[in-house]
């Protein structure tokens, strides 16, 4: 049974085909890389597969269960976590509080408006937890104003990670760091065990490419290429569309 | 923090002691009206505050609550029937306002409950043979729970201090407690908390019962005070002056709309036997608020002071460019 089964997904935005009859068979533990081009639907793809967008036509099935109609909000209860692109965090609070907001959202206690959320010890341990497996233990109780950008996309992971997923869907986790952060964030995304399957969209090559096994182009909403590291890398549509040379 | 203890301890005390230095009769009646002005402004703080929801609709809701009173007690209920079926009533009408404007947000949220306040106001005005219209109705008499007559002055302040007190400790749980968390949360990052598993909605839905139970307790409060309820305390002015309270003490916070009601109801009161221009006086109190504390006069004081205390204590340095500056 695969992890993440997409069937002739589609969907437009008035006649802007984003996603057209796109394939998808991502199996338990596997790396998949998306790449494409500005503007191949590759966001609007994950959009599809979380929920926050409908698909005009077409099936999602997350290990088997068919969560084509399941709100967005549910499949995250059914082990589905993602990560931003464009960070979304919650500003005004700590690093500790954004991922008890993560582990909260799991749990029936969010629901509660008697108890005191900082005094419940087992939330504060798992985020903290957490942030120490993303190596921000030291800073969890600074306010997420005063962190930098590399930090916040590792607050990210962390927050997708304490939802013990069992797809982590990662957009773009690279975009905008340094080398250096680039390289501690690489290592986090290598130390995830397999029974999360990870689907991935990156730009950067170098990092994405050793990190994925199996690749996906897509082009204009299509799936154009797929297949595994090498075989994409040398597919002469891939120098064409993506790669340029 | 001691300072902050202390001072809460010296506000209670100064409450409770209200009728012992007030000058006057007069001035125990204004601080009940303050009071449950409070309660109604921490109802509508909920929304405006914590849910990122303006509504400029709450007078309509505070409306209900108050003729559903006054009409139970005409048709020959006891005071705690007439309050009990009232609050049900208000519940069940905050319930239905939320459904039709939790469509929207932003922009699209305040005009849907500024349109459902406008229409309740023209039902208040309209619907004579449930309201007396322009008339409005008149409560004959004030409850006397466990014998102690609310027509009194003094126990009437203290009958709504105890309210208040109930309503601001249900408040200061509900921000602390997970779901105050969840609310706040679909305020900075409604997709995020989707994604993260929450019902943006029906964390929103609830907070608007919970605004719409304490603008029912505070009308409940306000009725038998004024003993009469007329279409005039439904209008969008009414709702536009809770909103100012809110805003002008700051949205968000505890204290904020406790401090704005404050403000409001003192200028409105005391100050224009004074004044007699005092909307004008409101009005540059508020543009002065807006100018020099934009988060409300509390979170602004609290800036000032905390900028006056790091200048003033040895060893830290003041950090360049401000308090909002980062380390």
């Amino acid at each position: 049974m695969n992890a993440l089964t997409v069937t002739g997904l589609c969907k437009s935005f008035g006649g802007l085909h984003v996603t057209t009859d796109v394939n998808l068979n991502v199996e338990p533990g596997e790396r998949r890389l998306i790449i494409g081009p500005n503007g191949a639907g590759k966001t609007t793809l994950f959009n599809l597969i979380t929920g926050e967008l409908t698909p005009d036509s077409g099936s999602i099935q997350l290990f088997g269960r068919d969560i084509t109609r399941v709100a967005s909000r549910r499949r995250a209860h059914l082990g589905m976590a993602r990560t931003y692109q464009i960070i979304t965090l919650f500003a005004r609070d700590t690093i500790l509080h954004n991922v008890t907001l993560a582990l909260l959202g799991l749990s029936p206690a969010r629901w509660n408006p008697l108890i005191d959320l900082r005094r419940q010890g087992h939330f504060v341990e798992h985020a903290q937890a957490a942030l120490e497996r993303v190596g921000l233990g030291h800073i969890a109780n600074r306010p997420l104003a005063q962190t930098s950008y590399g930090e916040r996309r590792r607050v990210e992971i962390a927050m997708a990670l304490t939802q013990n997923p069992k797809v982590l869907l990662l957009d773009e986790p690279f975009a905008g760091l340094s080398i250096d952060e680039r390289r501690d964030v690489q290592q986090l995304l290598l130390d995830i065990p397999r029974d999360v399957t990870i689907v991935m969209i990156e730009h950067n090559m170098d990092v994405a490419l050793e990190f994925a096994e199996r690749i996906t182009l897509l082009h204009f909403g299509e799936v154009i290429v797929e297949g595994n590291r090498a075989e994409v890398v040398a597919d002469s549509r891939t120098r064409e569309v993506y790669l340029g040379h | 923090m001691t300072i902050r203890f202390f001072t809460l301890i010296a506000a209670f005390a100064a409450l409770v002691t209200v009728p012992y230095w007030m000058p006057g009769i007069y001035y125990v009646n204004v601080s009940s009206q303050i009071l449950f002005y409070a309660i109604f402004a921490l109802g509508l703080n909920v929304l405006v505050g914590y849910a990122g929801l303006v509504s400029l609709g709450h007078a309509g809701l505070f409306g209900v609550t108050a003729y559903a009173t006054g009409y139970m007690l005409q048709l020959g209920f006891g005071h705690p029937a007439a309050i009990l079926i009232a609050l049900v009533i208000s519940l069940i009408a905050m319930a239905i306002f939320a459904a039709l404007s939790l469509r929207s947000t932003g922009i699209g949220f305040i005009m849907i409950t500024l349109a459902l306040g406008e229409i309740l106001w023209g039902l208040a005005y309209r619907w004579i043979s449930l309201t007396g219209g322009d008339n409005g109705l008149s409560l004959k008499t004030r409850p006397e729970p466990f014998g102690y007559s609310l027509s009194d002055v003094n126990t009437f302040y203290y009958a709504t201090l105890v309210v208040f007190l109930l309503s601001l400790a249900a408040m200061a749980v509900f921000v602390r407690s997970p779901l105050g968390a969840a609310l706040m949360g679909t305020r900075d990052q409604p997709r995020r908390m989707n994604a993260l598993g929450y019902h943006v909605w029906a964390i929103r839905f609830y907070a608007c019962l919970f605004s719409g139970l304490l603008t029912a307790v505070s009308a409940i409060l306000f009725v038998y005070y004024t003993q009469f309820i007329s279409p005039q305390t439904l209008a969008l002015t009414s709702s536009a002056e809770v909103l100012l309270m809110v805003i002008s003490g700051g949205p968000g916070t505890l204290l904020g709309p406790i401090v704005g009601a404050t403000l409001v109801v003192a200028v409105k009161t005391v100050v224009s036997g004074f004044i007699e221009r005092w909307n004008f006086l409101l009005g540059a109190i508020f543009v002065a608020i807006v100018i020099l504390m934009p988060e409300g006069l509390v979170p602004g004081t609290v800036r000032l002071w905390r900028l006056a205390w790091r200048k003033r204590a040895p060893g830290t340095t003041p950090v360049p460019g401000g308090a909002e500056a980062k380390p």
